[in-house]
């Protein structure tokens, strides 16, 4: 298999030597053009996974390496250009006084030069469906709007990978379907590796891969599917599977057989008027 | 969103003032202040009011903005009027009426320092009228570069400003939220003595000052992620440049100058 572009290795990390370990020895590989998203309950350390990579912490144990390339206080300006990170709340990561500045805030930080950059801003906007928004002021938009330019702002430095933490947690259901949309869209286009990090189990479906943090260890690592199928146990630590999931699992219980993990209503659908047939 | 939203006056629009270079207005504004105070005979105010009609004119502002920017001072230029009128005891007495007694001196002293006032408030009012606050800290940033020399902190002073411009619309919300959440907890704004009002903003401000620091904190986060590190080896965005025009307006301001230092009496 091809190199990984992030490699954990026995990363532990605590805020303060008196305080306890919010990551315990977490190792993990995510590669090119993959999507995965880091699950876990408040304080499950999922949060501090995306600030190490990001170089805003240092681990106090273990290796992160960014293509290869370790992150310390000398490279971290150079990591910082290849991972992008977008905030949970969509106000107070909005530096610019207009669209326009905003994306063009971390170009100008690398002293990208002036014609490049209203080539950039024009593109990355349309990527994000907001080019018609170039000269509004940031009160003017909705929290979904101003999430997908803090993704442009991020994507005009060309990252080749992208973190949203807990991007969407503060929108509403219509914000979060943009977001989620665009997100899927644009990792497929730009072969990004993609780490979304959520409580929302219903994020993760579309991604290729779970992570489960639990009290800063790795709980479990798979396919949406087979993460979901262990509902209980999800349960236990304090996550709720998706309606659809939850819905197959009682289904099953009361002696109804269905073919797969349903994850989508479709396929529940399919599942359930085929049934009879298959009987 | 309501109208209080827009920040300070400016007014949009594409008029040659609107074009200008912030530098160049922010440049001609501050001699024009300092020339109005050399005025002092009838050539030399007529120079000034006609250059300073003649710039509100081609802003294509609507009159009724430029008199709502002067309505806080026409107290002040009106007040300032009489004052001269009552204590200044020059020239021949005019007028003697009762406890009047107004002389020519006094007058002519008042109008003129209620002409230099109405100019002063003029001009400078159609600078925010025609200039976003963004790029009045362009221009700040540009002209106070210089002093990086003496390492005066131009690069962060500007930032600070644009951010806080930025940030003003924001904090306005959520002042207006959390006054709804008190109000609805039973906080009480409008009546009661002025104490007790007073004291009902406390839960007011509390709230909002934490959030603003929670907001700086996650903004520095954020800024940092995107690579800032400073002014050091940045680009930027919004260019300014002088234009011809700009040179046009300066040479026609420095000939306004001369009429007036030419028509001014001395003595």
């Amino acid at each position: 298999m091809a190199k990984p572009v992030i490699s954990f290795q026995n990363v532990s990390f605590r805020y303060d030597e008196n305080q306890p370990w919010v990551l315990k020895n977490v190792s993990f590989e995510i590669h090119k053009n993959e999507w995965v998203a880091i699950i876990g309950h408040n304080g499950s350390g999922k949060s501090t996974i995306a600030k190490l990579l990001n170089g805003l912490l240092f681990p106090q144990k273990g290796e992160i390496a960014i293509n290869g390339k370790p992150i310390n206080e000398e490279t971290v300006w150079d990591i910082r250009k290849e991972v992008g990170m977008v905030f949970q709340n969509p106000d107070n990561q909005f530096v610019g006084a207009t669209v326009q500045d905003d994306v063009a805030f971390g170009m100008e930080n690398r002293g990208i030069p002036r014609e490049e950059m209203e080539k950039r801003i024009d593109e990355t906007l349309q990527a994000v469906g907001m080019g018609e928004y170039r000269l509004t002021e940031p009160h003017r938009l909705s929290g979904g709007q101003k999430q997908r330019v803090a993704i442009a702002s991020v994507l005009a430095v060309s990252p080749e990978v992208l973190i949203l933490d807990e991007a969407t947690a503060m929108l509403d259901p219509r914000g979060r379907e943009e977001i989620m949309h665009t997100v899927a869209n644009l990792q497929q286009s730009k072969e990004l590796a993609l780490i979304t990090i959520t409580h929302d189990l219903h994020e993760v479906v579309q991604a290729d891969r779970v992570i489960v943090m639990n009290e800063g260890e790795i709980w479990d690592e798979g396919l949406p599917r087979e993460i979901f199928s262990k509902k209980d146990e999800l349960q236990k630590i304090g996550l709720d599977v998706p309606f659809i999931t939850a819905l197959a699992a009682e289904l099953q219980k009361n002696g109804i057989a269905l073919q797969r993990e349903p994850l989508y209503g479709e396929e529940l659908l399919e599942d359930l008027w085929t049934l009879y047939s298959k009987m | 969103m309501n109208n209080l939203m827009i920040i300070g006056q400016y007014v949009p629009g594409d008029s040659v003032i609107h074009r200008l270079d912030p530098r160049t207005k922010i440049t001609v504004i501050f001699f024009f202040v300092v020339i109005v105070f050399f005025a002092n005979n009838l050539w030399s105010y007529s120079t000034l009011i006609i250059f300073a009609l003649l710039s509100m004119f081609s802003s294509k502002v609507p009159i009724r903005f430029i008199l709502k920017g002067l309505t806080p001072v026409w107290f002040l230029i009106i007040f300032t009027f009489l004052l001269h009128l009552f204590i200044t005891k020059e020239g021949t007495k005019v007028v003697d009426f009762w406890i009047f007694e107004f002389y020519s001196g006094g007058i002519l002293q008042g109008i003129a320092i209620s002409i230099r006032f109405f100019l002063l408030i003029l001009v400078t009012s159609l600078l925010t009228l025609t200039t976003t606050p963004i790029e009045i800290t362009d221009a700040v940033e540009e002209m106070l570069a210089p002093l990086k020399k003496v390492k005066f902190p131009v690069h962060e002073l500007a930032l600070m400003m644009s951010i806080s411009l930025r940030f003003i619309p924001t904090l306005m919300q959520e002042t207006e939220k959390i006054s709804r959440a008190q109000a609805s907890r039973g906080v009480d704004y409008r009546t009661g003595p002025l104490k007790e009002r007073i004291k009902a903003i406390v839960p007011l401000l509390v709230p909002l000052f934490v959030s603003a620091f929670k907001r700086a904190e996650e903004l520095a986060m954020a800024m940092e992620a995107r690579g800032y590190r400073g002014g050091e080896g940045r680009s930027k965005l919004r260019e300014l440049r002088i234009e011809k025009i700009d040179i046009g307006i300066y040479i026609f301001f420095i000939i306004v100058a001369a009429i007036v230092f030419a028509t001014r009496s001395y003595g």
